[in-house]
């Protein structure tokens, strides 16, 4: 016979330490991950998605407050800004070329990270949503951890900016070579490019399995456009 | 491996001081981001050799490698804020689906038209 009240003290010590929810983000990414391999990197199951959304549904059937989940999975959580850091070292891998296409660069990057935040803001203006919400979306277009430090610097929800971030890769990845195609664009390297300043890197890894030149610009576009509107988006609040 | 763990975390302290001494609304990793470019942008232009460069490289790229894990744990705070979500759910689906596309389009339009008019002028 199993023990009920032994079974439960168990269940109490492990909700109680760290070790039990490192292991299980730990464990979700992985078999995330495995299957998006399988799927041949099909966008749809982007594995930090099909992750938050393993995790959730273990927090909301076992009634755990996310404050205790993230008690654990801080010391994932902390790696965040270092990870941030060593983004400078694919820029700096990258810098001949960077210099090599500076002007293109430049004006792409600069007119179109302001339109991403210009488009983002018309429209969420325009469906009326809540000051909170617009504020998580602003920085949606660039990587995940630059992101979420933006949105909790203009009073936005990281959280919210993490999903709604992934959901611009998914978006982008899945369907931004039928924008390309449609609009008749043939430069891989445009194409990469666009993709790694709008989608970062889900787009980024979008554009590396199709073509390798199109994937070191998406990354460098993704390393950029994270640096730039991390100036832009708080100084657009200003001025509006 | 220890010397560039030590690197990037100093940088990133470097970042978080800069940050809150100046009380900028930029992220302090970012800034840590800028510094440690900056850094080995000046050391190859003088010509020196990056010290620990190889050990640096490889810190970095394990880091990023596992990049998507390490937003999980925030991501997954989501279920706090689940009614504010489902009340604006469609919104912020269309603003994501209509944003990403005309972002996309256009960045790739100026970036295929500067391209080209740069292989011609070549």
């Amino acid at each position: 016979m199993i023990d009920q009240d032994k079974l439960y003290s168990i269940w109490v010590y492990l909700q109680a330490e760290p070790l039990f929810w490192l292991a299980l983000t730990i464990g979700s990414y992985l078999i995330a991950d495995m299957a998006y391999k399988k799927s041949n990197l099909f966008p749809l199951l982007n594995p930090v998605a099909m992750s938050v959304l393993i995790v959730s549904l273990i927090l909301i059937l076992f009634n755990i407050k996310y404050k205790r989940y993230f008690d654990g999975a801080k010391f994932i959580h902390f790696l965040l800004g270092p990870a941030t850091v060593a983004l400078s070292i694919p820029i700096y891998k990258n810098w001949n070329l960077i210099i090599s296409n500076s002007k293109a660069i430049l004006i792409s990057l600069i007119l179109g990270s302001t339109f991403a935040i210009l488009i983002t803001y018309t429209l969420s203006l325009y469906l009326e949503l809540p000051k909170e919400l617009i504020m998580s979306l602003l920085p949606r277009n660039v990587t995940a951890p630059i992101a979420m430090g933006i949105s909790e610097i203009i009073g936005g929800i990281p959280s919210l900016t993490a999903i709604i971030t992934i959901l611009t890769g998914v978006v982008g990845a899945s369907l931004g070579v039928f924008v390309f195609d449609v609009m008749k664009l043939k430069n891989m390297d445009a194409r990469g490019f666009s993709l790694g300043l709008t989608s970062h890197g889900i787009g980024t890894a979008r554009a590396m399995s199709r073509n390798k030149n199109a994937g070191v610009y998406a990354a460098v576009g993704m390393g950029l456009s994270g640096l730039l509107t991390s100036i832009l988006v708080p100084l657009f609040l200003k001025i509006i | 491996m220890l010397k560039s763990v030590f690197i990037i975390l100093l940088y990133q302290l470097i970042g978080e001081l800069f940050q809150k001494f100046f009380g900028l609304s930029i992220p302090g990793p970012v800034i840590g981001l800028v510094l440690l470019l900056l850094t080995l942008l000046l050391i190859q232009k003088r010509q020196r050799v990056v010290p620990i460069k190889e050990d640096l490289f490889n810190s970095a790229e394990i880091l990023l490698n596992y990049l998507p894990l390490l937003f999980i744990p925030v991501g997954v705070g989501v279920v706090m804020h689940l009614s504010l979500l489902e009340v604006n759910l469609a919104s912020v689906v269309l603003v994501i689906i209509l944003g990403t596309l005309s972002t996309l389009a256009l960045k790739g339009y100026i970036m295929e038209k500067i391209l080209r008019k740069k292989t011609l002028d070549d």
